[in-house]
Order: C-alpha cells, then sequence, then structure tokens
C-alpha cells in the first residue's frame, strides 16, 4: 500500500521537475491556428477596392441570425467594390455569434474572414454590435480583382475609406500614393 | 398568504415539524449548483444518517431546444447547433447527424474524408475520457491528475483547432464529407501526439490504479448489475463495466469501423472501479484506431463529387458561372434531402448516442430526435447509489460520466 503512494508521489514529483505546460496567460499567449475562427473582417482587394459585394449571403448562411447587410448601388464614379453593389451596412452581432464558420465558407468572393483575434471581451453590450468601422479592414490583402468578372475600374477609389469607416473622399490608394509622395 | 403573528398569540408545535419516517431520515437536496455535479444535476436524496435510501435526479437545468432549433435551419446550418449538446464530444455529435442524413440522401464520402472522420473522432473519444478522468479525479481529490488530463486533452483541442478552427465547437463535419481537408503537416502532428499520449496515460495510470485511497473510494461503490443497467437502458462505457460487451462500433458498424481493428474492453463488477478501468483502456484502443485511421489517409478528395449537397471550391467560383449558381442555391437555399425517417445509432464517448432524423422532402429537417446516452445514465444514478454513502454520491455520480448539455439539450 505504501509502495502505491510513493510509486504516485514519485511520478508528481518527476512530473514537477519537467517543463510547464501551463503559460502566464495575459503575459504570455498561445499562437493560433491558420484556420482560427475568431473575430470577423472584411478584406480589401490588392487595390484597395473592398472585396464585399453585399451579396447577403452570410446573412443567410447564419444559424445564430448574427450578421445583417444591407447593400447599396455602387456609384460609378467612386465604387467601393468590383460590382454593381456593395455593404453599404454590414453588422455582426457579437453576442449572438457563435464562430460556426458558415459565413465565411458562404462568402463567395473570400471577402469575410474570421481573424485569429479571440479576446473580444468588452463592457457594454452595444459595443459588441459590430459596425463597417470595426470590420472592414483598412489593409489591402494578395487578393487581386479577377479579371474578365468585372468592369474595369482603374483609377477609382472606394468611398468608405477613413480609419473610423466614415467617408473621407480619400481611398487606401489615394492614402498610400500620398504616402509615397 | 402572509400573517403576522402577535408575540402573546406566538405558539409552535416543534413536534409538528418532525419529518415523517422511521429514524432521522431527512431530504437532502443537492444542486443544481454543487461542484459534483458536473453542470446542473439536482438530486434529491432521502438519507438516514449517511446512507441514501433513495435519490431522485432532477434534468432540465440546461434545457436549450437544441431539437427544435434544428428544425428551422438547413441540413447544413443543423450541424451547429446539434454539437452544442454533448459539448464534451462535438465530433461525435457531428458524425451521428451526418451519417443519418446521409443515410437519406444514399451517399458515402470517399474514403480519405471516412478516414479522417474516424480519426478525429476517435481523438475525440480520448479527449472525453480524458477529461471525464482528470473532473473524476478531481471529485476524489487527485488534483494533480486533473492538470495531467486536461494536458492531453488540450493536445487533443490543438489539433481540432489546426483541422477545423474551432476547439471546442469544431463543426467540421458536413453531408458529404467535410467542411474542409485537413492542413499540411496535420499527419505528423497527429503522429506526434499518439506517441506523446500512451506515456502520458501511463503516468497518471501509476498515480491511480493501485492508490489505495481511489481504490476504497471506488471498489464497490455505486455498483449496477447487467440485467438492471440493461433494464434501465444504459450504454456506452458504463454498461460495459457491468460486463455487457456492447459496443455499436462492434454490433453496428457505422462510419466505415468494420474495417478497423480494435477490442472491446468490458468490466465485470459493474463498480466504479471497472467504469474507471474500462474507459482508461478504451482510450489505448481508440489510440489504435488512430494509428490505423493514420496509415490508411492518402491523398485524395474528401467529399462526394455531387454540386448539388457539397459546396464547390472558392477557386472555382471565380471563372464558373455554374460554380457560383450552386454555391448561391446551396448556401441560400441548401438541398432538398428525400423524404423518409432514419436511425442512426453510433458509439459516442458517453454510449449510443442515436439521432432519429425526419424529414418531409424540404431543405430543413423535420424532426430530429437524440437519443443522448447520459440522460439513461443520470436516471441509472438512482439504482447506482442505493444503500450508498452519502460521500460516494460524488463518486458515482462522477464516474457515470453524464454532460448535461446532452441529457437535457
Amino acid at each position: 500500500m505504501l509502495k502505491a503512494i510513493a510509486q504516485g508521489m514519485g511520478t508528481t514529483l518527476r512530473i514537477l521537475f519537467r517543463k510547464k505546460e501551463t503559460i502566464a496567460y495575459p503575459y504570455e499567449k498561445k499562437p493560433r491556428s491558420e484556420r482560427f475562427r475568431g473575430r470577423h473582417e472584411l478584406r480589401r482587394y490588392s487595390n484597395g477596392l473592398e472585396m464585399c459585394i453585399g451579396c447577403e449571403l452570410c446573412q443567410v448562411a447564419c444559424p445564430a441570425a448574427a450578421i445583417t447587410v444591407m447593400p447599396a448601388e455602387n456609384d460609378p464614379e467612386r465604387p467601393n467594390s468590383p460590382g454593381e453593389r456593395y455593404a453599404w451596412k454590414y453588422e455582426v452581432d457579437m453576442l449572438r455569434c457563435i464562430f460556426c464558420g458558415l459565413c465565411e465558407e458562404a462568402c463567395p468572393t473570400q471577402a469575410l474572414h474570421l481573424t485569429q483575434e479571440n479576446e473580444l471581451a468588452d463592457f457594454t453590450r452595444d459595443s459588441f454590435i459590430y459596425a463597417r468601422d470595426r470590420l472592414v479592414n483598412q489593409h489591402t490583402s494578395d487578393f487581386t480583382v479577377p479579371v474578365n468578372v468585372y468592369p474595369e475600374y482603374n483609377g477609382w477609389v472606394p468611398m468608405h475609406d477613413g480609419a473610423d469607416g466614415r467617408e473621407t473622399g480619400r481611398g487606401p490608394q489615394a492614402l498610400r500614393e500620398a504616402d509615397k509622395a | 398568504m402572509s400573517r403576522i403573528v402577535q408575540s402573546g398569540q406566538y405558539q409552535l408545535n416543534v413536534d409538528d415539524l418532525k419529518i415523517a419516517g422511521s429514524g432521522d431520515r431527512m431530504t437532502l437536496s443537492i444542486g443544481p449548483h454543487h461542484p459534483s455535479t458536473h453542470g446542473v444535476l439536482r438530486v434529491i436524496l432521502e438519507i438516514e444518517g449517511e446512507r441514501i435510501i433513495k435519490a431522485t435526479p432532477e434534468v432540465g437545468f440546461l434545457h436549450t431546444g437544441i431539437e427544435k432549433n434544428a428544425e428551422h435551419l438547413t441540413w447544413t446550418q443543423a450541424i451547429t447547433v446539434l454539437d452544442r449538446m454533448d459539448y464534451l464530444a462535438p465530433l461525435s455529435n457531428n458524425l451521428g447527424y451526418v451519417l443519418a442524413v446521409e443515410k437519406l440522401l444514399g451517399i458515402e464520402p470517399p474514403p480519405r474524408g471516412r478516414t479522417i472522420r474516424i480519426l478525429l473522432t476517435e481523438l475525440q473519444r480520448i479527449a472525453s475520457h480524458a477529461i471525464w478522468l482528470g473532473t473524476t479525479a478531481l471529485d476524489i481529490g487527485s488534483q494533480s491528475v486533473l492538470m495531467y488530463a486536461f494536458h492531453i486533452r488540450e493536445l487533443i483541442l490543438d489539433l481540432f483547432e489546426e483541422a477545423s478552427g474551432a476547439r471546442m465547437n469544431p463543426s467540421y463535419f458536413r453531408v458529404g464529407g467535410l467542411a474542409e481537408d485537413v492542413p499540411e503537416g496535420f499527419e505528423e502532428k497527429v503522429r506526434a501526439f499518439l506517441d506523446e499520449m500512451p506515456k502520458r496515460l501511463k503516468e497518471i495510470r501509476t498515480i491511480l490504479d493501485k492508490n489505495p485511497i481511489w481504490l476504497d473510494r471506488l471498489k464497490g461503490v455505486g455498483v449496477i448489475d447487467a440485467d438492471r443497467a440493461l433494464a434501465l437502458g444504459v450504454t456506452g462505457p458504463n454498461l460495459r463495466a457491468s460486463g455487457v460487451p456492447y459496443d455499436v462500433r462492434k454490433a453496428y458498424p457505422y462510419a466505415g469501423y468494420d474495417e478497423y481493428e480494435f477490442d472491446v474492453p468490458v468490466g465485470e463488477n459493474g463498480d466504479s472501479y471497472d467504469r474507471y478501468l474500462v474507459r482508461v483502456l478504451e482510450m489505448m484502443e481508440s489510440h489504435r484506431i488512430c494509428r490505423q485511421a493514420l496509415e490508411r489517409l492518402e491523398p485524395g478528395p474528401v467529399n462526394v463529387d455531387d454540386r448539388k449537397i457539397v459546396l464547390p471550391p472558392k477557386e472555382e467560383l471565380r471563372h464558373s458561372m455554374e460554380a457560383l449558381i450552386h454555391h448561391f442555391k446551396l448556401v441560400s437555399y441548401g438541398f432538398d434531402v428525400p423524404a423518409g425517417e432514419v436511425y442512426q445509432a453510433l458509439e459516442s464517448p458517453r454510449g449510443e448516442i442515436g439521432f432519429y432524423v425526419v424529414s418531409n422532402g424540404k431543405n430543413k429537417p423535420w424532426r430530429v430526435r437524440v437519443r443522448g446516452p447520459a440522460f439513461y445514465h443520470v436516471f441509472a444514478l438512482p439504482a447506482m447509489m442505493e444503500g450508498a454513502l452519502l460521500a460516494d454520491m460524488v463518486a458515482v455520480i462522477a464516474s457515470a460520466d453524464p454532460v448535461f448539455g446532452e441529457v437535457d439539450r
């Protein structure tokens, strides 16, 4: 009987001196996988146009009814996305979202992307309604506008482009050019 | 109706308040928020001294209407709510449901898809048994084992995150295959885990197997004999601990389990200690199945080649109008499933989980009825607890392994 206890204690003692498996969480974070389903983002093409074309498939696919999309016609002079429509209003209710990833699967243009960001706690309920200002990624991605699918939009810049998602009249492309100059 | 008793009229006959019955019998309500009840179970105990005379479990505190919810979601969307039932083995829930729908549709995914399904479901079994081992050991009083067992589970959850993007509720299986193929390098990671896991489990067994406290608390506690267990609908490790070698994977093979070689551990006494042994041995059997599945894993498609059921690849949407039409139709409407009803049973870590799916030929399930194994185990608890000591209640509940997301659904 004592032998069994000694064996068990010996095991715990051995593990005690092993490298610890736990991490000091807020200071040290575990890298999340490539496919991690965290906060949503709406990506941009390499030329700065939004990839979302406001087709509302994510809204339909969502089993928790967390997404609201209201599309609007693009202004042909200064379009937001390559296509007829763009997401004029795009809201994700993070309190309803179950992070199942069906919206990402449903997106035909790969605009909607679930990021690795997973620390979404906040203080008020209102702050969990993520609108365009927090969803649209202000940086461009490696995706290019597909050829022969959308009409050419050379030289046009998106309307919603300010850091807070409000109109500034200056698209990321214009901003980048301004940075260069 | 409240009334005020004036101080001069205060009369109380203490004898009227005494509980009827022999000796000092009393009723004790445990839970629903008791740390040993693994969720929200209420047990109303009638005890005489330390002896339990009668136990009445009360369930329903975690009822979330999952079955009803599934009825107004499409066949694909229902997967996401159904894997939130048994939150310690969501992939078993996924597998049961998609197998049932596939049975109605008359399709079967290609070999790679089937193998990955079995691989992940068996990993899930190891994870679920690991968490059972940890929490049971904690209830008995061994805190180190909780941490060691959770580490095994953590390694598996990392694998799930790698494959599906989520740790707890992967929603990874789809009707006709998988959400997507496993990423590159996944097999090596599974291999590394399979090399590591037996060592970890052996350490835990060194601590527990012969430990006198562990033996005293579990041996001969919560005994249920085979006849009683069968009559109460007990399945899975709890039934096998009583000596009935019933395993759905062997009795009614599904998803290709008949091609795999594995043994079914069976206990003989039907007590908590046998339930422990059966589960620990089962973890090693799952380990064996995982090894075989890895050997069988060959490159190839994971989904059925049917654009009316499976979403087309994203790259194709950029240049094919047909693919785009299929994509829009599948996401917005889903697919119709021929009218009919099927029952698909499978061996979840807890026991026989059954999906009785009825279709009326539309894009949404008409009814999804789930036979949750833990529900029957909770109502076998009175039989296990009869005559036991009050302190053993904790060990009995823990060894029966109920998960209340599934019991209450």
